[in-house]
């Protein structure tokens, strides 16, 4: 097995569990994740399937510069963040935050933190196939 | 003159029909020169103006930033989707 690698691009399907081993450590009592799913609708339109695409030699390095951000807000510990790409079927995971922190708040607030910042300045795009056939880069 | 290479990601690659190209510059030249001439080569891509962020080598960047020979630049508009 390949050594875990906290923030990745993947094509392959994600799960959760080796995000969270990886996180929680002794000190911290909190460890929250976050799990982003492909939904299967946007403003009341029906979607059929998404597709993620990355610049990923770009947004590997700003998933962990996103973390170093949080850290310097909230007193957190370990954090992992993975992001798929290619075509996810609803109800396939899209990203997930994994972020521990002695207490909840701070684990809660910079799991939103991240979030939030992925979607303002990473360099990953979702395109919406909507059920009627058209598709549509969300930017 | 200097060559760049510009990497096309989602709804730019649909417009500009290509993944990346490789464009000739001449000094010296910054990312809005470049863009400029992007934007007169595929007029589509106006209707991204103002609204990226930009990256050198795959490093947050401005407008202003200067480029040099054998830089990769990338135009890159933030993800509106969701909330």
């Amino acid at each position: 097995m390949s050594e875990f690698q906290p923030f990745t691009i993947t094509g392959h399907a994600l799960e959760p569990a080796p995000l969270v081993a990886y996180a929680q450590t002794p000190g911290d009592g909190a460890v929250v994740t976050f799990t982003g799913v492909a939904r299967n609708h946007f403003g009341g339109r029906s979607t059929a399937f998404l597709v993620y695409e990355a610049y990923a030699e770009m947004a590997v390095p700003v998933l962990a510069q996103i973390a170093e951000e949080a850290r310097a807000r909230w007193p957190i510990g370990r954090v992992a963040v993975h992001h798929r790409v290619g075509q996810l079927a609803i109800g396939e995971t899209a990203v997930i935050i994994v972020v521990a922190a002695p207490h909840r708040h701070e684990a809660f607030e910079a799991a939103e933190f991240i979030m939030d910042r992925i979607k303002a300045i990473a360099p990953i795009w979702k395109q919406e196939h909507w059920a009627d056939g058209e598709a549509e880069w969300k930017e | 003159m200097i060559t760049v290479h510009v990497r096309f990601f989602a709804g730019q690659r649909d417009i500009a029909g290509r993944a990346e190209q490789a464009l000739s510059l001449a000094e010296p030249a910054s990312v809005g020169e470049l863009w400029a001439q992007l934007v007169a080569a595929y007029p589509r891509l106006a209707g991204y103006t103002g609204r990226m962020l930009y990256a050198v080598n795959q490093e947050f960047a401005q407008l202003a930033t200067p480029l040099k020979d054998g830089d990769e630049v990338a135009f890159i508009p933030p993800v509106s989707g969701g909330r």
